[in-house]
C-alpha cells in the first residue's frame, strides 16, 4: 500500500539519509529507529508531504503522494511532537472542531465515550489549557480513534504517557493493525505489537 | 463549504475565549483616531480635511495589530500541520481564516467608525460613505496582511519585518479610500474610489488566498 523508494532527506546542508526505501503492507507497523538528530521527524514529515524529499518517490496505492493530494490526506493521521491542541477550546471541543474541518460531524455519545476511553472522564468540558502534559496528549491521541485513518504516522506517541495509557495506547495500535489498518511510529521504547519491522536512520 | 464554516466558527470561538487580544487593536483605532481632534483644536474645517486620513490610517495599525496572530498561533501549537493535512483544501481553510479575521478585526472598525467620525465634525452623508468605503477596504486589508503573515510566519522579529512588507501594499487601499470620503466631502462624488476599491477587493479574494496558502506551504517545510 505504502512503498517508498530511494528516499533521501536533508535539512539545511546536513544529508540526514539516503537510498532509503520499504514497503507496508495492511496489518504491517514500521519502527522507525535513530538516535536524536537522525533524522526520524525529517522522515516522517516527508511521508505525510509536508516536506518534499530531496530524492526518492513516495507511493500509496500505487500512485505518488503528491498527485494524490486529498485522497492521501483522507487515509492519513499524522500527530507529530506538537500538541496540535487549542489550549482554549475544551477536549470536546476540540475533537469536534479537529473533525469538522476535515468536513465531517462527530456522533457526541461517541466522542463523549472516546474521551472517556482516553480517562478524560470528568474533564471533557474542562480548557485544555487546565490539563497535564499527560492528559494534553490523551486529547490528541483521542483523534486515532474519532479520524478512522487507514495509515497512522504517529512522532513519539509515547512521550508524556503513563503506564496505563501506553497499554491503552499500544492495545489502540494493535487493534488497528488487526483491522488491517497501518502505522509508521517513532519511538525510544521497545514496543509489544506483532508485525513489525524496523528501519534504522 | 462546511469545513469552511467550520474554521470560521472555530477562530470566532478561540477569539471569543481571548477576547482581550481583539479589544486591544480596538481600543488602539478607538485612542488614536480621538487622539488627532485632541491635539489640533476644535477647528471643525480642518478636522473635515483630516478625518478620513486619520481613521484610515488608525484603521491600518489597528489591523497590523492583530495580523501578527492570524497563522502564529495555529503554527506554534502545530494546528496549522494539522490544517495542512485535514483532507480538505488548505486554500478553502484559509479563506475562512481570513474571513475570520476580518470578522474579528475589520468589522469592529467598520461598525466604530461612524461614532468615532462624529468627533471630526463629519455630517451624515460624509459618514455613511466613510462607512462603505471601510466596508469594502477592511476585507481587503485583511487579505492582504494575511499574505504578508503568512510570509513572516516562523521569522525571528517576524512582527517589524511584517509591517514594512504589508504597509506598503497598503497604500492603495489607504489613497482610494480616504480618497472617496475626500471626494464626497468636496462634491465630485465617490462612486470612482469606490469602484476602485471594490476591483482591489475582487482582485485580492482572487488571489490571497492562493498567495498566502503558497506561502504557509513554505513556512511549514
Amino acid at each position: 500500500m505504502l512503498s517508498v523508494t530511494d528516499l533521501a532527506c536533508v535539512r539545511g546542508e546536513r544529508r540526514l539519509f539516503s537510498d532509503l526505501a520499504f514497503d507496508l503492507a495492511p496489518g504491517e507497523w514500521l519502527h522507525v529507529q535513530g538516535e536524536n538528530g537522525a533524522g526520524k521527524t525529517t522522515l516522517l514529515r516527508a511521508l505525510v508531504g509536508l516536506s518534499p524529499p530531496a530524492a526518492g518517490e513516495i507511493r500509496w496505492r500505487g500512485a505518488p503522494i503528491g498527485r494524490l493530494g486529498e485522497d492521501y490526506r483522507r487515509e492519513l493521521l499524522y500527530l507529530g511532537h506538537h500538541g496540535a491542541v487549542k489550549e482554549d477550546l475544551t477536549p470536546l471541543e476540540n475533537l469536534r472542531v479537529a473533525a469538522a474541518l476535515d468536513g465531517r460531524q462527530l456522533d457526541e455519545r461517541d466522542t463523549l465515550a472516546t474521551l472517556h476511553r482516553f480517562g478524560l472522564k470528568g474533564r471533557e468540558e474542562l480548557p485544555v489549557r487546565f490539563l497535564s502534559a499527560g492528559q494534553k496528549r490523551r486529547v490528541l491521541l483521542a483523534r486515532l480513534v474519532t479520524r478512522q485513518a487507514t495509515l497512522w504516522i504517529l512522532d513519539e506517541p509515547f512521550t508524556a504517557l503513563d503506564v496505563k495509557a501506553v497499554d491503552m495506547l499500544s492495545a489502540l495500535i494493535g487493534e488497528h493493525l488487526a483491522a488491517g489498518g497501518m502505522a509508521i511510529l517513532t519511538s525510544h521504547q521497545t514496543m509489544p505489537m506483532a508485525n513489525g519491522r524496523a528501519v534504522k536512520l | 463549504m462546511s469545513a469552511l464554516l467550520a474554521i470560521v466558527r472555530r477562530d470566532l470561538l478561540l477569539a471569543m475565549r481571548r477576547k482581550s487580544e481583539m479589544l486591544t487593536a480596538l481600543f488602539f483605532f478607538i485612542i488614536v483616531v480621538s487622539l488627532f481632534p485632541l491635539g489640533i483644536g476644535p477647528e471643525p474645517v480642518l478636522l473635515r480635511k483630516i478625518a478620513p486620513g486619520v481613521l484610515w490610517v488608525a484603521a491600518l495599525l489597528a489591523t497590523m495589530l492583530s495580523l501578527n496572530r492570524l497563522f502564529a498561533a495555529d503554527h506554534a501549537d502545530g494546528t496549522l500541520e494539522q490544517l495542512a493535512l485535514s483532507p480538505t483544501p488548505l486554500g478553502l481553510l484559509v479563506t475562512g481564516k481570513i474571513a475570520a479575521h476580518w470578522l474579528t478585526s475589520g468589522l469592529p472598525l467598520v461598525l466604530l467608525a461612524p461614532v468615532l467620525g462624529v468627533q471630526f465634525d463629519l455630517d451624515a452623508s460624509a459618514l455613511g460613505i466613510l462607512v462603505g468605503a471601510l466596508l469594502l477596504g477592511t476585507p481587503l486589508l485583511s487579505l492582504i496582511g494575511a499574505i504578508g503573515a503568512a510570509l513572516t510566519l516562523g521569522v525571528r522579529g517576524g512582527g517589524v519585518l511584517l509591517s514594512l512588507l504589508v504597509l506598503p501594499l497598503y497604500v492603495p487601499a489607504l489613497i482610494f479610500g480616504a480618497g472617496a470620503v475626500e471626494a464626497h466631502i468636496s462634491g465630485l462624488g465617490a462612486s470612482g474610489h469606490l469602484s476602485l476599491l471594490a476591483a482591489l477587493l475582487a482582485l485580492a479574494v482572487f488571489f490571497a488566498p492562493w498567495a498566502t496558502t503558497a506561502a504557509l506551504r513554505v513556512a511549514m517545510e
